[in-house]
C-alpha cells in the first residue's frame, strides 16, 4: 500500500493552499496514509492549519530554526530523511515546490515526475509537455520512490474539517549553510492571491500602460477578484512579474477568468485552460483568446470597462 | 573564473506541436530545432560576467545526438570559449543529463554552472536543481538578477510571493527565468569565427553515469478542448451572462 509524504508549503507562518491540493492528489491513490511534513522554525500554528485538512493521516512537524526560509538546500536532506517508509513524495508545482522536489529526488537517486494533472494508478500519472500542447502519460517504477510535483490548478482544494494528528519530528540532518536567505520582496496587496482566488481579472498589452492597469485594479476590487496580467504586459513593465499568468509564469484554475487587451498567445492559453468560465475582452475580434474564451465581447476596453462598472452597479 | 552552460537543443517554441494520431509521439521529423529560449538566456548571463571581467571563459555543454554540433556552434557563435558535446542518440530524462553534467562539473571545475530553468519540450524543470543536489551545492533557480563578489554570488529569484534574494557560496548551480536578461542577435562574422573554436565530442556511454531514465512514457495526446464560447455585444449582457452563471 501506498504512503504518501506532503511537503508543506507555507510562507509567514501560513499554509498555503497548495498544500491542500496536493492532498487531493494523493487521495486519488489509494494509500493507506497521507502525512504532511511542515519545516520550519516554528512550525506549530503551520502545523494546526495543516492538520484541519481532510484526508490527512498525521502531520509531521520539525522545528529547526534553519527552516525560518524555504531553501531548497536546507529542506531537501531534511525531506529525505522524513521520506524513509515512504513510498510516495509529493510537493505542489509552485516555484517551492519545483526548488525543492528535484532536489529530494536526486538525492534519492530517483526520478521525478513534474506536474501531475491526473493519477491512472499509484504510480502512472498524466502530466503536460511542450507547454500543454501534448499530455503525456507516465509510469514511475514501481520499486522506488515516487517524487512528484502536483500540478496545482488540476487539483481542488482537499476540504476543511480534518483532525489529524500532530507528531513533533527530530530529524538529525546536517544542513548546508552555503545557500543563505537575504530577503522577499512581495507586492503588499489587500487583494485576493491570484494562485488561489476564484476570481482573475487579467490584462495584457492592449491596456497599453502601467498608469491605465489602474483600471484593471480597479475592475478587480469592484468584483473581488485578483489582477493578473499576461507575459507582454510584464515584460513592458506595466506590472511586476509575480502578476504573470501562463507556461513560464503562473498556471491558475480560477472559477472566473476575465481576459482584457490579451490577444492569447500560446504560453498565456496554457496558463489558464482549467479556468471555470474565462471572459474575452479584446478590440481584434480574430485574437486566439477567442478560440478558448467561453464569452466574448470585442471592443475598446477603455469603453467596456467603465460600462462593465455601471452595469455591475 | 570558469562558467558552464547546459545549452539544450529542442523544437523552436514558434513550432505549433503535433502528437501523432497513434499516441506514440509528437511529430519532430522536419520540424525547427533551436536552443531552448531559457538555456540562450543563461548564455548571454555568462558571456555578460565573462565582459565584466567576472569570468574568464564560458563553455557551452549538450548532450544530445551526433547531428546536434550546428547547434553548438551557436552557441560559439553567440560568443562562448568553447563547446562540449555529450553524444547520445536517446532521449534522456533530467537525472541522467544531471548525473552526466556532473561528469563535466567534475572535469571542467567552473564556478558557476547556468542552465535555464526548464526545457520547453518537457517543461521538467529538473536538471539543474538536480544537479545541484548530486554535487551537493548551492541551487538559485528561477534567476531575475546575478550579482557576483569574489567567492559568493547574490541572486534574486522570481517566486511566486514576489521576489526573493538569496546568497550563495561558489561554486553553485544557477538556473535561469525570462527577465534576467535579453539574449544578443548572432552576427555574421561570429558565425564564421565559431567554425574554428574547439568542440570536444564525447560518448555518454563512456563517461560511467547510470542511467536515471527510469520513467516510461506510455502514451502521448493532444489537450482537451474548450468547447466553442458565445459572444456578447455588449457589458451589460456580459453582466447578465455572468450573473447567469452565478459568478457575479
Amino acid at each position: 500500500m501506498s504512503k504518501i509524504l506532503i511537503i508543506a508549503e507555507h510562507l509567514n507562518g501560513k499554509l498555503n493552499p497548495s498544500t491542500a491540493r496536493c492532498v487531493s492528489c494523493a487521495q486519488a491513490i489509494k494509500a493507506a496514509a497521507i502525512d504532511v511534513l511542515v519545516l520550519a522554525d516554528a512550525p506549530d500554528a503551520i502545523a494546526a492549519e495543516a492538520a484541519k485538512i481532510a484526508g490527512v493521516s498525521k502531520v509531521l512537524a520539525v522545528a529547526n530554526p534553519a527552516s525560518a526560509h524555504a531553501l531548497a538546500a536546507v529542506y531537501a536532506p531534511q525531506v529525505v530523511a522524513a521520506a524513509s517508509g515512504y513510498s510516495h513524495v509529493f510537493a505542489p508545482s509552485t516555484t517551492f515546490g519545483k526548488d525543492v522536489a528535484p532536489r529530494v529526488a536526486a538525492l534519492l537517486g530517483v526520478a521525478q515526475v513534474s506536474d501531475i494533472m491526473s493519477v491512472v494508478d499509484a504510480h502512472t500519472f498524466t502530466r503536460p509537455i511542450y507547454a500543454g500542447n501534448a499530455i503525456v502519460t507516465v509510469q514511475a517504477p514501481a520499486d522506488q520512490t515516487v517524487v512528484a510535483t502536483v500540478r496545482t490548478a488540476s487539483w481542488p482544494a482537499a476540504a476543511g474539517g480534518g483532525s489529524a494528528p500532530v507528531e513533533a519530528l527530530t530529524l538529525n540532518v546536517e544542513v548546508p549553510s552555503h545557500t543563505r536567505f537575504v530577503e522577499l520582496a512581495q507586492g503588499s496587496s489587500e487583494r485576493p492571491d491570484l494562485q488561489s482566488a476564484s476570481k482573475v481579472v487579467s490584462g495584457g498589452r492592449g491596456v497599453g500602460s502601467a498608469e491605465n492597469f489602474a483600471i484593471i485594479f480597479k475592475l478587480a476590487d469592484k468584483i473581488g477578484a485578483a489582477v493578473g496580467a499576461s507575459r507582454a504586459a510584464v515584460d513592458a513593465g506595466y506590472v511586476p512579474s509575480d502578476l504573470q499568468v501562463g507556461q513560464t509564469g503562473k498556471i491558475i484554475a480560477p472559477e472566473l477568468y476575465v481576459a482584457i487587451g490579451i490577444s492569447g498567445a500560446i504560453q498565456h492559453l496554457t496558463g489558464i485552460k482549467d479556468a471555470g468560465t474565462i471572459v474575452a475582452i479584446n478590440k481584434d475580434a480574430e485574437a486566439p483568446i477567442y478560440e478558448i474564451a467561453d464569452i466574448g465581447l470585442v471592443g475598446d476596453l477603455f469603453k467596456i470597462i467603465p460600462e462593465l462598472e455601471a452595469a455591475l452597479g | 573564473m570558469k562558467i558552464l552552460v547546459g545549452y539544450k537543443r529542442v523544437v523552436d517554441y514558434n513550432v505549433r506541436i503535433q502528437v501523432k494520431p497513434d499516441g506514440s509521439g509528437v511529430v519532430t521529423e522536419g520540424v525547427k530545432l533551436s536552443a531552448n529560449p531559457f538555456d540562450d538566456i543563461a548564455l548571454e548571463e555568462a558571456l555578460r560576467l565573462r565582459e565584466k571581467g567576472i569570468a574568464s571563459e564560458v563553455v557551452v555543454a549538450t548532450i544530445a545526438p551526433a547531428d546536434a554540433q550546428a547547434h553548438l556552434r551557436n552557441g560559439l557563435a553567440m560568443g562562448a570559449n568553447r563547446a562540449v558535446h555529450v553524444v547520445t542518440s536517446e532521449a534522456i530524462q533530467p537525472l541522467t543529463a544531471a548525473r552526466a553534467l556532473l561528469k563535466l562539473v567534475e572535469k571542467e571545475q567552473p564556478q558557476i554552472v547556468l542552465l535555464g530553468k526548464q526545457a520547453i519540450d518537457d517543461d521538467c524543470n529538473q536538471t539543474g536543481q538536480m544537479l545541484a543536489a548530486l554535487w551537493n551545492r548551492p541551487q538559485a533557480t528561477f534567476a531575475s538578477k546575478v550579482e557576483v563578489s569574489g567567492n559568493t554570488a547574490k541572486v534574486t529569484r522570481e517566486v511566486d510571493a514576489g521576489l526573493e534574494t538569496i546568497e550563495v557560496d561558489l561554486p553553485a548551480v544557477i538556473t535561469t527565468d525570462l527577465r534576467l536578461n535579453e539574449p544578443r542577435f548572432i552576427k555574421l562574422p561570429d558565425i564564421m569565427k565559431a567554425k574554428s573554436k574547439p568542440l570536444e565530442t564525447l560518448q555518454l556511454a563512456d563517461l560511467g553515469v547510470a542511467s536515471g531514465d527510469t520513467l516510461k512514457t506510455t502514451n502521448y495526446a493532444p489537450p482537451a478542448k474548450r468547447s466553442k464560447g458565445v459572444m456578447v455585444k455588449d457589458a451589460a449582457e456580459l453582466v447578465a451572462a455572468l450573473k447567469t452563471k452565478g459568478l457575479l
